[in-house]
């Protein structure tokens, strides 16, 4: 791809960018959110056709109009968000849009037979007929990736495959890049996990601001040098980290179960002031114990105490009542309503003190919500604009910007920083810290261990809905985690 | 603000293409049928739009939610038959006014119930009370036609719906003050902002410890109220209630209003005087399809273009806006 050039109404999003894969080699795709990647891999994917410039595969120029036409061009697609059907079954899922045929109708045989296959080397052991919606997120992710090998892609686009898989599965990931590399195939990587980058490219091209920012070759993918050329500047390490004395206890929780994990009873403690990480395998019920303290989904048995008073927490009116909140995971669908404004998205669970006479009170909602923006330093032109339109790091701002002015007592974070640029992870960190020094008791779930090893002051490992560990942070590392975390039966 | 700001911001408002439309509509009618602008067709299009913007506006507030109400029809003819027959046997008629409007609202609540309780889905819920009131409705009157005489005993009661004051039919009147009060619950209250957070995302409404049930169960019963009053309207407006017909169809023009005002059926957004420009249009239409003497056997499919017409300009508009 050369000289690539895309413009959208208000912003160019790619000028003049080039970019070439050779076979069997993988190229990292590396820059902060809205530098450009996805737009590029879009057009490589067929999903939008660029302004100016020209793609090329194995030497003949091609124009991919459609997702179809790049798919019979040898290129497949895994993108970020699941484009799985979760009402279809395995097979179904896997043959999509290419459906082998008898007489006209389906060839469930070869179905099965081309899904069994393509299961298997994502190291995923799945019958064709299982319903997709009775399988994990992570296994749905690897089902996506089953659906690109079924292909027999040239070129495979992986977008953040791994940003819901355990770190098993991200191995057998990182093995099958590396099977499909010797096979040949051209592998354009998209992630945020530098580690991955490390481990399995060959080359890494930098964006930044929809600009050609340099390349790396295989010796200079170090974390330090990725960062530095993916924000232009050098990023002052974790030398941040003070740790802080934490208070009383402020949340206890005792034996608490969920819908999910019947079996797995939590038990631990948070103290004021103190940062503890919650780490865990995917499916581990960490979002689901959450949930259940947050009130969106109760928990089925066990106590819950706040400031020693036993609590029980029923609904999401309850935990905020009691001044414990909820950064959920799902930004879009659950954090925020993305088609209201910033202001709005603001004041929503605030509205009761922003009120007259059950008439919201508009010049205090737009000097609370303004204020509250400018703290957090969230960018925008207005606080009228639509949550839609800002970037990941923003929305977590406006997220975090509706509960900071409510005085926390106990604040979760599930995956605060995923889908989230380097830059603004830090701010996010930042912040994170600015509450813990302000006495709040604050958890963080998260699957990425970089994360939870910087800014944990304590580990909790959580299995099965069990918490099986509480690792201090001078003897947290990712194999004392992990031990902890995986089954040994 | 500089005027191309303001300019621009009036023409992002969701009403300004059905306005464009209802005021061609107007134009070309009275062009090609002078008979348009006589006062007493004024008046007579302005009374039934008081009845079908009461309603619609309900509806309304139930398609926010992301919701439907195919039953109104229905309820229409119950509330009217049960009307009817409270006045004959001698209710104090005030009384008579209040079951009725009550009723509504306990239909209201029943929906809201098996929408937020049970979960089912609006659309099977009020198509099962479609049926089902429709044959109530018809098996207490005993599927006889029920009136109102001469209003013996409530003489007061039917000019509601059929007079005017200061020359402006009473119905129409009405639809103005629920319409100012709506027009503030929906833009103006904490209620109305929870009502649009719930309808575009429920989950995100309850993360933000909203309790979408109670919303959604609000703008089911405010739906009843507003179906039991236009009921109360409709029936003195036929002054004869036949339980097998009165009111058929109706939800369907209360939502075609409701789309037309800029309430997406996905939820999550619309627009008060949208509600009342698209009730407005849909009466035009069909005093249009008389004036021009368009066969009557045409009207569903004019009033289905026109329909269509309307909300395409609003997509488009839309698309405008955003490029």
């Amino acid at each position: 791809m050369s000289g690539i050039s895309k413009r959208y109404p208000g912003v160019v999003a790619l000028n003049n960018v080039s970019l070439s894969v050779m076979p069997g080699e993988v190229v990292a795709l590396l820059g902060e959110n809205g530098a450009g990647k996805s737009t590029m891999m879009k057009i490589l994917g067929g999903v939008v056709q660029p302004d100016s410039g020209t793609v090329t595969i194995g030497g003949t120029p091609a124009k991919p109009a459609s997702p179809a036409d790049a798919g019979k061009l040898g290129i497949a697609f895994v993108h970020q968000e699941l484009s799985v059907l979760d009402n279809l079954d395995v097979a179904g899922n896997i043959n999509l849009g290419r459906e082998p045929r008898k007489f006209g109708m389906l060839d469930v045989p070869a179905m099965h037979a081309i899904a069994s296959k393509a299961t298997k080397r994502v190291g995923l052991d799945v019958h064709p007929t299982t319903p997709l919606s009775n399988l994990p997120i992570a296994h749905r992710q690897l089902i996506e990736i089953a659906r690109a090998l079924a292909q027999d892609a040239k070129i495979l686009i992986l977008d953040e495959p791994t940003s819901s898989l355990t770190p098993t599965e991200t191995a057998t990931l990182l093995d099958l890049i590396r099977e499909l590399k010797s096979q040949g195939v051209a592998v354009v990587y998209i992630t945020h996990r530098l580690g991955e980058v490390t481990a399995v490219a060959d080359r890494a091209v930098v964006l930044r601001d929809g600009n050609n920012a340099g390349e790396l070759a295989k010796a200079e993918l170090t974390h330090d040098r990725m960062v530095a050329a993916m924000v232009g500047r050098k990023i002052a390490g974790d030398t941040s980290y003070v740790p802080l004395t934490p208070g009383e206890v402020v949340l206890d929780v005792k034996d608490l179960t969920t819908l999910r994990h019947p079996a797995g009873k939590a038990t631990f403690t948070l103290r004021a002031g103190e940062i503890v990480g919650m780490a865990g395998l995917v499916g581990a019920g960490r979002t689901e114990l959450a949930e259940a303290l947050f009130g969106i989904t109760p928990a089925v048995t066990g106590t819950i105490s706040l400031s020693g008073k036993p609590l029980a927490i029923t609904s999401a009116q309850t935990a905020i009542a009691n001044r414990l909140y909820l950064v959920p995971e799902d930004r879009r669908h659950h954090g925020l309503v993305v088609s209201l404004s910033i202001r709005e998205n603001i004041s929503l669970p605030d509205l009761a003190n922003m009120q007259t006479a059950g008439l919201v009170n508009r010049a205090q909602e737009n000097r609370i919500t303004q204020e509250r923006a400018n703290a957090l330093t969230v960018k925008a032109p207005s606080v009228e604009m639509a949550a839609a339109n800002l970037s990941g790091g923003n929305q977590q701002k406006v997220v975090l910007a509706r509960w900071l002015a409510l005085s926390p007592k106990v604040m979760i974070f599930d995956e605060p920083t995923r889908g989230i640029d380097v830059g603004a992870k830090d701010e996010i960190y930042r912040l994170i810290r600015a509450l813990a020094a302000e006495n709040v008791a604050v958890l963080v779930i998260s699957s990425d261990m970089e994360e939870v090893l910087r800014i944990s002051d304590r580990v909790l490992v959580l299995r099965n809905g069990e918490v099986t560990g509480s690792i201090p942070r001078s003897d947290a590392t990712e194999e004392s985690i992990l031990r902890l975390a995986v089954h040994h039966d | 603000m500089t005027n191309k700001a303001s300019l621009k911001t009036f023409l992002a408002r969701k009403e300004l293409g059905i306005f464009g439309l209802l005021v061609l509509l107007c134009l070309m009618t009275s062009a090609q049928n002078p008979n348009f602008l006589r006062p007493e067709n004024l008046q007579n299009m302005a009374r039934l739009t008081g009845i079908y913007g009461i309603f619609s506006l309900g509806l309304a507030f139930v398609v926010i939610t992301g919701g439907i109400d195919l039953s109104v029809g229905s309820v229409f003819a119950l509330l009217g038959v049960a009307l009817a027959m409270l006045l004959e046997r001698g209710t104090p008629p005030v009384m008579a006014v209040l079951i009725t409007v009550g009723l509504g609202a306990a239909i209201g609540v029943l929906h809201g119930i098996l929408v937020t309780k049970v979960k089912l889905q609006p659309f099977l819920v009020t198509l099962c009370g479609l049926l089902v009131y429709r044959g109530i409705a018809r098996t207490v009157a005993n599927d006889e036609t029920k009136g109102f005489g001469m209003a013996k005993g409530f003489e007061w009661l039917p000019p509601i719906a059929n007079s005017n004051t200061l020359g402006i039919p009473n119905t129409f009147w009405l639809l103005m003050l629920v319409a100012a009060i709506l027009w503030v619950v929906l833009h103006r209250s904490v209620f109305g902002r929870h009502l649009i957070a719930v309808g575009r995302s429920e989950d995100a409404a309850r993360y933000a410890g909203i309790n979408a049930n109670s919303v959604i169960m609000k703008a089911y019963i405010i739906c009843g109220v507003l179906t039991g009053v236009a009921s109360i309207l409709l029936a003195f407006f036929t002054n004869t209630v036949g339980p097998a017909t009165h009111g058929n169809s109706y939800e369907l023009y209360g939502i075609a209003a409701a789309v037309l005002g800029g309430c997406s059926l996905r939820g999550g957004e619309g627009s008060v005087v949208g509600v009342v420009l698209g009730a407005t249009l849909l009466r035009v239409l069909q005093n249009l399809v008389t004036l021009l003497h368009i066969p009557s056997s045409l009207e569903f499919a004019v009033t289905g273009a026109v329909i269509m017409a309307g909300v395409l300009t609003d997509e488009i508009l839309r698309r405008r806006r955003k490029a």
